[in-house]
């Protein structure tokens, strides 16, 4: 494998590794508000390292821009809708978790 | 097929029906929905790997997010699930007769004999139809009849949903500040990528449903807001844009026969440009089709 190659499968073990936390993330965590912390941050991150990976390996830069845009769409959505969804959980009265 | 593109083909199946288990078992309403949603990301996937990826665009764009904004909006008329258990020998019976044509679907299936059909025939006549890509060359020109037909069908689906309105729309929290913001980015972004789906649609996946279910998608996002109200059927400009598509698509059809020709026979000449503007009409007609599916919703005023 080229050096290329072995590069783009590193990012693409990371952002596995990324992936797999924030999912153990949001099934372990006790409520929405730490659930919704891994979430965005944790699959945010993966997300990234996997468009670095396939940026690697893209074939002009019309396609390295194409996915560094669907990066940054997600970032932005997600990162909008977290603080919706928590926002709308205290409204209902979702009393954020504490160690007692 | 190498190892791990088997692997990966071997999860999407074995996820399908768990995933499906899960949606009719899941305890509360939103989660059902959720997991609905991933069922519907899964289904993106699987139309993907069967090298289908104007469908698997359509599924990822309705099924994850439209059916997603409509199914959580819903929920705010009636937030409990309906209780519908039924007798436990009914739902075995249905249940073996399900498992049964699934059964024969399958073994049809895996004994077709890989029979290539008229892939030969749409790849020969391609050049002849005015645009590259063979989806779209089937679907607006050698089998045009169809979607015109589609096309009438879906005016019939606005004008059932838009009777079964609620007089009132629902009301909801005024926008915050946050899902300004989002509209204020996303909508352009939403607007110039269903463009460009569209435009693209004539050599490669894209097309009038995919570009239609996106400005959907934004026409959401805006009721939301409180930019836009949801299209009610006595406007005019609704049904105007209601009837842009077939209309169009039926000037078109009905074009050739003044010279000569038979309908859909497109001139060839004129058939790129033809299939365009049906396309652009098309996209307008499906996104209103589709928003009117969403519930009305009245946000309150900020107050600004």
């Amino acid at each position: 494998m080229s050096p290329r190659e072995l590069i783009a499968a590193a990012l693409l073990a990371g952002a596995a590794f990324f992936f797999f936390a924030g999912t153990c993330g949001v099934l372990r965590f006790p409520d929405v508000f730490t659930r919704l912390h891994a979430l965005t941050k944790a699959d945010n991150l993966g997300l990234g390292l996997v468009v670095a990976a396939l940026a690697l390996q893209a074939e002009s830069i019309g396609l390295v821009l194409k996915l560094g845009l669907i990066w940054a769409l997600v970032i932005l959505s997600s990162a909008i809708c977290s603080q919706l969804i928590a926002r709308s959980a205290l409204r209902a009265g979702v009393t954020p978790w504490s160690r007692r | 097929m190498t190892g791990l593109e088997r692997l990966f083909d071997l999860a999407l199946v074995v996820g399908l029906p768990v995933v499906a288990l899960a949606v009719l078992t899941a305890k509360e309403l939103r989660a059902a929905v959720a997991l609905f949603l991933s069922l519907g990301l899964l289904m993106a996937l699987v139309w993907a790997r069967l090298d289908a990826p104007d469908v698997a665009l359509v599924e990822a764009a309705v099924g994850t997010g439209l059916t997603g904004a409509l199914l959580l909006a819903s929920g705010l008329a009636a937030p409990a699930p309906p209780q519908l258990p039924g007798p436990l020998a009914q739902r075995l019976l249905l249940a073996i007769g399900l498992a049964g044509l699934l059964g024969a679907v399958g073994l049809g299936v895996a004994t077709a004999g890989g029979d290539p059909g008229l892939r030969a025939a749409v790849l020969d006549n391609l050049q002849r139809s005015g645009v590259t890509h063979p989806p779209t060359a089937v679907l607006l020109n050698f089998r045009g009849y169809d979607t015109l037909l589609e096309a009438i069908v879906l005016l019939v689906a606005a004008v059932g949903v838009g009777s079964l309105r609620r007089e009132r729309p629902v009301a909801i929290g005024p926008p915050g500040p946050l899902l300004l913001e989002l509209v204020r980015w996303v909508v352009p972004v939403l607007g110039v990528v269903a463009g460009y789906l569209l435009w693209r649609g004539s050599d490669a996946p894209g097309g009038a449903f995919q570009a239609g279910a996106i400005l959907a998608g934004g026409g959401v996002l805006l009721v939301l807001a409180g930019k836009l109200s949801a299209p009610r059927l006595a406007s005019l400009r609704v049904r105007a844009l209601l009837l842009a598509g077939p209309v169009a698509f039926l000037a078109a059809a009905a074009l050739p026969l003044g010279q000569g020709g038979s309908l859909l026979q497109y001139p060839p000449a004129w058939a790129k440009a033809l299939m365009l503007g049906i396309e652009v009409a098309l996209a307008g007609s499906i996104a209103v089709v589709l928003l009117m599916f969403f519930p009305a919703l009245a946000p309150a005023r900020s107050g600004r």
